[in-house]
């Protein structure tokens, strides 16, 4: 059966864990991020390359990514949701902000495997 | 008995006249910070680009992020970023029921305002 819950009571709480579960992950890289920061041994273009062409860095970056898309599309919809009355253009907005996150997204990969 | 409710009652509904408890302001930072954040995400995106792709895009990189206005701006980006993170940590804890008390969550968002911003001056001091 299709569920066709609309604005029942459990649309909230799966969002709700989302931004969670994706907040957990963006704390975890954050704290990954500084440690590759402080083990650096020198900030210079072939040292900083390096970092970034580990795997590690990169599939962790790409799930901090993935996490943040959903994070930002989660908050920034409750946002317009308080503030902007009108649905057109409410629905709008919310079609820039998804066109801005996917494309955000493409571009992250082309940074991480691009050439 | 008529007396007592025609009496006016105190009606403080103007943002600017209401005396905001600390929880408050760290929940309207909080979404301040994310909304931020969010609209800068190309601008970092567009640096982190410049520092990977070669040599010279990287100097260019360098020598943009040196400049005292971005600098200032990253570091501002910096302090949302610490706030956003460290009221999300005290929300996640008071979803686990840790620390909802009045008095507790007072002391906690004034911990969240103020380690957001000593970490950020630190951190600001070190990269300047």
């Amino acid at each position: 059966m299709v569920n066709r819950e609309v604005v029942g009571a459990h649309y909230g709480v799966r969002d709700w864990l989302a931004q969670r579960a994706t907040a957990v992950i963006m704390l975890a890289y954050t704290l990954l991020v500084l440690m590759a920061l402080v083990m650096l041994p020198k900030f210079d273009y072939w040292h900083w390359k390096a970092l970034w062409q580990l795997q590690l860095m990169r599939y962790a970056t790409l799930l901090f990514v993935i996490a943040l898309l959903f994070h930002a599309w989660i908050g920034v919809r409750n946002i317009f949701m308080d503030y902007i009355k009108d649905a057109g253009v409410r629905l709008t907005l919310y079609v820039v902000v998804i066109f801005a996150l996917i494309a955000y997204g493409t571009w992250t990969v082309q940074i991480l495997w691009g050439k | 008995m008529s007396s007592t409710a025609a009496r006016p009652r105190p009606k403080h509904l103007n943002l600017m006249q209401i005396r905001q408890p600390m929880p408050a302001i760290i929940s309207i930072m909080h979404r301040i910070s994310g909304a931020v954040l969010f609209l800068l995400i190309p601008l970092l995106l567009w640096l982190f680009q410049a520092s990977l792709e070669s040599v010279v895009t990287f100097a260019e990189f360098r020598g943009v992020v040196a400049h005292p206005l971005v600098k200032l701006v990253l570091i501002g980006l910096l302090w949302g970023y610490l706030h956003h993170l460290l009221a999300g940590l005290r929300h996640l804890f008071l979803d686990l029921d840790i620390g909802t008390e009045l008095e507790t969550a007072r002391l906690t968002s004034i911990i969240v305002l103020s380690a957001g911003i000593v970490l950020t001056l630190a951190v600001g001091v070190a990269l300047w």
